[in-house]
């Protein structure tokens, strides 16, 4: 049985309830409960093939489930997923998946340009064919393609896979300036567990056997990432 | 030739320059080429029930599309398998209920006069395909980028891909006559991969597109009056010829950016 409902407590943006995944016959997401508060920021972590992109993938609807998953009424959802299989001479420019975003959206919209200003994309850039662009280019467009709607919501799988370290702290304080302005609710699939520390108010880890669930710096403990990744995990933790 | 002939013909590649240059894009050439086949034992039912065979082709191929559509909701790698397998065996029932005459006439279009339903029929399906494909651009583009972006932006997806796959088999059935089913397939698919070659961005693909569609369809159907010919091949041969002439300012242009070359995905 599978429900997406519209939630009536107004204090958090996801209330998900035993909620479980199959892909095929593999069991991949197991009895898994969470929410998410509005204008909070959480991080999915986890050892490669635990379920993080599955679960993103299934809070969007593009996965049958088992399970509640309730997003609060009025939720606009900007997704940026992995990484997209693109041919390299598609005449799309970054221009056109703008605009078909702009026109396709309900709300008045941002304008593409502040989008584009936004995540640091020259309009040059934004002018060729998205085939042609770099992994770390193609990923600032999606992030700008999710900002056009104007989303309260963003899910981001590893938005910085692929671009330069200069462009990750840049699209890391993105994020983080917009969650604070905006109060967008953001969750974000990260390996930078540093990241994590820094920009996450809860931490949701999950293995191949269970899931844990709760402030970083109840997650992040040496112990429990031994557990999860199966060996010594070293990561910086920001002081502030 | 009558004007509403030439009306229709020019509909029609219109459509299917516009269906083309979504289906070049969208990889989905090979579920698209099967699907086409269908139409043959459509024909071949219709004939031997002594109705129109337009009409047998055309609910055959509403059908097919039906079925692709509910093949690819189950997902995975047997598809395609599925699909080429069950569309081949459509053109093979067919070629055994449609002989001689019929056959030939059903896979490479025949000089058969159309009747003024057939044509009114024809011409208002293909404005259908062309306002859809038109209004519907952006929805399209973002689904054939992910569909699951599409999905958070609240497109229905699945509606959509019915929606397309079904233009895509009506497009095959308005080139049933003048091109049959093997030749239309290709005029759908051949002025839009040259666009794809040639165009920069969206606009200039579907433009592209089209005006390539109708000039081969224009120009292959005066060939062929003028050779007293079939017009079907001459008119993919003419698409055929632009295909190659759009090679060579292409091998200019990747000459220059051989130094910037970089790798074919991203990662």
């Amino acid at each position: 049985m599978e429900e997406i409902k519209a939630a009536t407590r107004a204090e958090n943006a996801l209330d998900v309830t035993h909620l479980s995944v199959h892909y095929e016959t593999t069991r991949v997401l197991t009895d898994l409960s969470f929410t998410v508060a509005r204008g909070s920021a959480l991080a999915i972590i986890g050892p490669n093939g635990a379920g993080k992109t599955v679960l993103l993938k299934t809070l969007i609807g593009s996965l049958p489930f088992t399970g509640t998953v309730r997003w609060a009424t009025g939720v606009r959802i900007g997704y940026v997923p992995q990484k997209l299989d693109i041919e390299r001479d598609i005449p799309i420019t970054g221009i056109d998946f703008l605009t078909a975003r702009e026109a396709v959206a309900h709300k008045p919209p941002h304008d593409i340009s502040s989008a584009l200003t936004l995540v640091g994309m020259p309009l040059q850039v934004a002018q060729r064919p998205i085939g042609t662009m770099s992994g770390g280019q193609f990923q600032r467009l999606l992030v700008a393609f999710a900002l056009v709607a104007d989303p309260n919501v963003l899910l981001l799988d590893e938005p910085t896979a692929g671009v330069d370290e200069p462009g990750q702290e840049q699209l890391n304080q993105l994020v983080r300036r917009l969650q604070k302005s905006q109060s967008l609710t953001v969750l974000f699939i990260s390996h930078d567990l540093s990241v994590v520390y820094k920009y996450a108010d809860n931490v949701l880890c999950l293995s191949s056997e269970r899931a844990w669930f709760g402030a970083p710096s109840t997650i992040l403990t040496p112990e429990s990432l031994r557990q999860v990744y199966g060996g010594e995990v070293s990561y910086h933790i920001h002081e502030h | 030739m009558s004007i509403e002939s030439l009306l229709l013909s020019i509909a029609m590649a219109i459509a299917a320059g516009l269906v083309g240059s979504f289906a070049v894009m969208k990889r989905m050439s090979l579920a698209a080429d099967p699907l086409s086949h269908v139409a043959l034992p459509g024909i071949g039912i219709a004939l031997a029930l002594h109705i129109s065979p337009v009409f047998g082709a055309v609910s055959m191929l509403v059908f097919g599309a039906l079925l692709v559509w509910a093949v690819e909701e189950r997902g995975g790698a047997t598809t395609e398998s599925v699909i080429g397998v069950v569309f081949s065996a459509a053109l093979a029932i067919g070629s055994i209920m449609t002989t001689g005459e019929d056959l030939i006439e059903a896979l490479f279009g025949g000089a058969g006069a159309l009747s003024l339903s057939e044509k009114i029929f024809g011409l208002a399906v293909a404005s259908a395909i062309v306002v859809f494909i038109v209004v519907f651009r952006n929805s399209l583009i973002i689904m054939m980028v992910s569909p699951d972006i599409a999905r958070t932006a609240g497109i229905k997806v699945r509606r959509f891909e019915l929606l397309y796959l079904e233009s895509f088999a009506l497009t095959i059935a308005l080139g049933l006559r003048y091109l049959g089913v093997l030749l239309m397939g290709a005029l759908i698919i051949i002025p839009a991969a040259t666009a794809k070659r040639l165009a920069h961005d969206l606009k200039g693909m579907m433009w592209i597109s089209v005006v390539l569609s109708v000039t081969s369809t224009i120009l292959g159907t005066a060939i062929a009056v003028h050779l007293h010919g079939q017009t079907g091949p001459v008119i993919v041969l003419v698409a055929t010829a632009l295909f190659l002439l759009s090679l060579l300012p292409q091998r200019r242009v990747s000459t220059v950016r051989v130094g910037s070359a970089r790798g074919g995905k991203h990662a």
